[in-house]
This record gives C-alpha cells, structure tokens and sequence, in this order.
C-alpha cells in the first residue's frame, strides 16, 4: 500500500512540501494536504497594504490550486493530532491516518493575550497589519490620519518575519512624507530587544537608520496593557508610551489545536523540532517546517522556503529506513524595504549573524545596504513565491545553506 | 570575564554578568548577586522563580524567556515584574547563576 503522508497547513510550508513530495513520488505515495480555508495569503505583502502600495486582492490566490495535480486538498479545520495512534482528526469529523505527519500550521497572532490590546481602540486607532482584514483596516485608518503620535509596537518575540515592523517603520516615514504630513507626525518604535534588531551588527545599522528617518527608538519594553481609550501603552515596569495611532504586533504562539494535542507542542504550541534535520522531538515519525516549529531561526518564508529542500530529502530517508541528514543550518534572507524605493539585504544562519558584502557572491545584491537593486529583489519575490517558492523550485544560483563568498565575515 | 569570590565561592561572570560556569552556583551566592540587583530580601516567591529557572536551564539547555515563565512558574508576568523590577528573565537569570537566556530571532 503506498505510504500516506498528511501535511497539516496549506501555506508557504505545506504547499511546497507537497508539491516537492509529488514530484520526487509521483502516485507512489498518498499526500494530502489539510487547511481550513482556501486562502492563501502573499504575507509579505500584507506589510504594502496599508499605504495603499498592495491591494488585498492581489496578494490572496486560492491554495488548491497552488498544488500539484496528484496531491489531496481536504478543506476543514483540525480538532487535533493524536501523536501515539498516528491520526489526525478533523473538524469535521473525519479522522485521517497517517504514516508520516508534516506540521505546517505556522504561527498564529494572539492579541487577546495583552491586556487591553482587543478592548476599546482596537480597530479605531489601535491596529495590527499581520493579517489581512488588520492590514486592510489600517489603510483605511491611515488615509485619515492628520497628524499625531503614531507607535509601532512589539509585543514579544518570537513574531513572523521580525524585520517586518522596523519596515513599516520606514514605510511610515516615506508615506507621510509623500503626503506632505511628515512634520506632523511622531514616529516611535517601541520594541522589548535592547535594540533595534536582535543581531548585533545589523541592529547598529537599522538603528541608524531609524535615527536618520527621524524615528524614535525606545527598547526593553516589555508592554503590559495597550490602553486605547487613553492612547497609552503601559509597561511592565510601568513605563508609558502615548499614541494617537497604535500599530501593534501581537504575541505569537502555534495554532490553537496544538494545544489540544498531548505532547505535540511546546508552552507556546510550538512544535520542539531537530534545528538540523525537522524531524520533531515528539515522534520519529513527525516532522515540521516553517513557523510552526521552535528552530532558532527567523520565522520567515525564505527559511521555510530553505527548510523544504533538507525537509523533502529527510522523509525520502526516513521512509527508506535510512539516516537522516542533519544538513539546515539556519539559512535566512530577508530584504527589508527602507522607503523611497530603496530596500537592503540580509543573510544568515544560525551561527553567522547579517553582515556586509554581495549577495549570493562577489558580485550581486549589496547586503546590509540599501539599494534600489535590493528594492526591485523584493517587488520581484512575489512572483518567486508564486512561481518558484510554492511550486517547490529550487531558486537558481541559490543554495539552502548560507553562502559565505562574498561576505565580509572578520576571520576567526 | 571577571572572577569574583562571592559568599566564599569563586565565580566566573560575563561582562554582563551572567554566570560561565553554572556549577559554580550556591544558594548563598544568590542571595548575594541578589543584593548587587537591588533585591534584599529573597521571598520565597522569588526562590520559586530562581529553582525554576535552574530547572529549566538543565532540562532545555536556555532558560525560559518572560512569557514562558509566566505560563509555566507558576507566577503570572505582572508579578514577576514586582519581583525582578528590572526584568525577570535576565535579573533572574543572574542570580539564579545560568547564562543569558537565548532570545528568539
Ligand atoms: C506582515 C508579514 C510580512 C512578512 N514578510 C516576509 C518577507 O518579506 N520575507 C519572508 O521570507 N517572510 C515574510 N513573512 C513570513 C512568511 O509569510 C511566513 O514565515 C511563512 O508564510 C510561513 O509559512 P508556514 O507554512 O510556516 O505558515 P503559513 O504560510 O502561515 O501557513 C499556515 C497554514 O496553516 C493553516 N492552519 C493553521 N491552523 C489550522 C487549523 N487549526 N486547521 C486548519 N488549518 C490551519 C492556516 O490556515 C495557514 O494556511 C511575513 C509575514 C508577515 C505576517
């Protein structure tokens, strides 16, 4: 009987996982892919929205037909997984066996979480554009604004894409600029790190490059309650922030049914996953890829995108009764748009933090720079995602694993 | 890294201050680098936090961050505020004698 493999999500990671299982397989294995709606966002480019740069319409396509022709798409919510008869069950009361279970459920947004954050406000001048209706909801806000004190928030880490709120930042600052309303208007950048990034070189210059924009950084806050009818946020340590505007990025955890599943998850619902191989801590026979696992690295589609060649390579081995290769090291690359048509570059991994150079090698993207190449990287990535990411492509001249030519690495 | 005699042990901190070498811990040196931290006393809330953390630091190879020490101490974030002012995940970390726990990226 051919081997049945469940994916779980029908994101960036479900999707490319099974059409790489479907074309490395074809009918030789069962795949079938589960996910509650049929809405696949372009999340990156929920960040355009709210300036009017993206329309919502364009960044959604349905998911099923992001998926190879052999590959099962079964619409439904999941109720949970249970871990030790290999079934997951469903919503709707199906319950699907598998012999091998692939996580892909990704990071859910958990604004309830902070006090104050869903209460008065919120959706008047208290907003979040990590999903579409917020997103969507914060353009219309946005194209009232006059004047005042707009703040960008993070709650905590771990978040999808952390660059993704300094772009906003800076996003913010050209819009405002465009619309002849820059002086009127107080940028704050309000974050727990103690620093504008968490790595420290490229911490120093997206700092910089917050000052420059005229954007007020304020670190170590741990924010406690969002008030919105007073317009305030209220630390932990009892420090307030005013706003007029509030853009918060709310806590993450993994998705809810995590939690309903003995043993698959983490406090926070994700799922403890080998950083090198993806197969879970919680069952041999489980893997995971993308935002839902707890791998130290950036919870972003380029990772998952880099996870998905080592993730395909390991079910082939674990199927094939052989040894799995512990090969991800944590690759990343992420641009980050800055404004005025300009983006920069980063790459890392787990042991190499962002640096300057080119990339992929001598001669290419600046990194840690920005540049109006870097910008035009990044416009292009929605058609990569759709046409090279999803399908399960390998990007040509780029390899999972980090380059380091090109890089200046200071030697050891 | 400084070497500092600490209630009779030798302990090795990071410019930061937090411990290299987790063995070097006692319960006496905590209520020390307590002191330096601005807290005076150690109730028996914060020694809950600090075995905790110690426990943690073992079995996982990082201490927890905040917001798992709040889902999981048993003390809710705000209180751990009111026990480590300055920050519970790293105050705690220090004189609970493990490194810096690792932050997410
Ligand atoms: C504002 C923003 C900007 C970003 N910018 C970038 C960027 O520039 N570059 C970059 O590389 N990455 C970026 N990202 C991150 C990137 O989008 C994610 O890391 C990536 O999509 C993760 O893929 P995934 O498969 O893990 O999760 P997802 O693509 O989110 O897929 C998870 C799927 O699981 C489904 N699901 C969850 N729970 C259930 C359930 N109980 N039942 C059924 N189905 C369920 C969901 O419906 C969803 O389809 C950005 C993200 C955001 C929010």
């Amino acid at each position: 009987m051919a081997k049945r493999i469940v994916i779980l999500g029908g994101g960036t990671g479900g999707t490319l996982t099974a059409n790489r299982l479907s074309k490395h397989y074809g009918d030789d294995v069962e795949v079938t892919v589960v996910d509650r709606d049929d809405d696949h966002v372009y999340q990156p480019g929920l960040l355009f929205v709210p300036f009017g740069l993206a329309d919502p319409d364009d960044i959604v396509r349905p998911r099923q037909r992001q998926l190879k022709k052999g590959v099962a798409f079964h619409r439904a919510g999941i109720d949970h997984v249970d871990i030790d008869g290999d079934e997951v069950h469903l919503v709707d009361g199906t319950v699907l066996p598998y012999d091998l279970l692939v996580v892909a459920t990704g990071a859910r947004l958990l604004p309830d979480e902070t006090e104050g954050l869903t209460g008065p406000g919120w959706g008047e001048k208290v907003f979040t554009f990590y999903d579409l209706a917020g997103a969507t909801a914060l353009h219309d806000a946005l194209e009232r604004f006059e004047g005042g004190r707009v703040v960008v928030n993070v709650v905590d880490l771990p978040i999808k894409c952390p660059v993704a709120p300094l772009e906003f930042s800076f996003l913010a600052d050209w819009y405002f600029h465009d619309r002849g309303l820059r002086d009127r208007v107080e940028l704050t950048y309000v974050t727990p790190l103690d620093g504008a990034f968490t790595k420290p070189t490229a911490s120093r210059t997206l700092g910089g490059m917050l000052d420059e924009k005229g954007v007020e950084l304020v670190t170590e806050f741990n924010t406690g309650e969002v008030d919105g009818e007073g317009g305030r946020l209220v630390s932990y340590d009892e420090r307030e922030v005013p706003f007029d505007l509030a853009v918060v990025i709310p806590l993450h955890g993994g998705a809810e049914y995590v939690d309903r599943s003995p043993g698959l998850g983490d406090e926070l619902g994700f799922v403890p996953t080998d950083q090198h191989t993806l197969q879970s801590k919680v069952r041999p026979n489980i893997f995971a890829i993308g935002d839902a696992t707890n791998v130290p690295a950036s919870k972003a589609g380029s990772v998952t995108h880099f996870e998905g060649e080592v993730l395909l390579r390991n079910i082939i081995r674990f199927l094939d009764g052989e040894e799995l290769d512990a090969s991800y090291d944590g690759h990343a690359n992420c641009f980050i748009e800055t404004g005025f048509h300009k983006a920069m570059l980063i790459d890392f991994n787990y042991d190499t933090e962002p640096v300057g150079g080119h990339f992929p090698a001598g001669v290419g993207m600046p990194l840690l720079q920005d540049s109006r190449l870097n910008h035009l990287g990044k416009l292009m990535f929605q058609w990569v995602y759709w046409h090279v990411l999803l399908p399960g492509r390998d990007i040509p001249g780029i390899r999972p694993d980090m380059p380091t030519s090109g890089k200046e690495l200071a030697s050891h | 890294m400084t070497t500092t005699t600490i209630a009779g042990q030798a302990v090795d901190r990071n410019d930061e201050g937090f411990f290299e070498h987790p063995e070097q811990w006692t319960e006496d040196v905590a209520v020390e680098i307590a002191k330096e931290e601005g807290i005076d006393e150690l109730t028996p809330e914060h020694w809950q936090v600090i075995h905790f953390m110690r426990k943690e630091y073992v079995e996982k190879g990082t201490g927890p961050t905040v917001r798992v020490l709040g889902k999981t101490s048993g003390v809710s974030v705000k209180e751990l505020y009111q026990l480590f002012p300055k920050g519970p995940a790293k105050v705690a970390a220090k004189i609970a004698g493990i490194p810096k726990p690792r932050g997410c990226i």
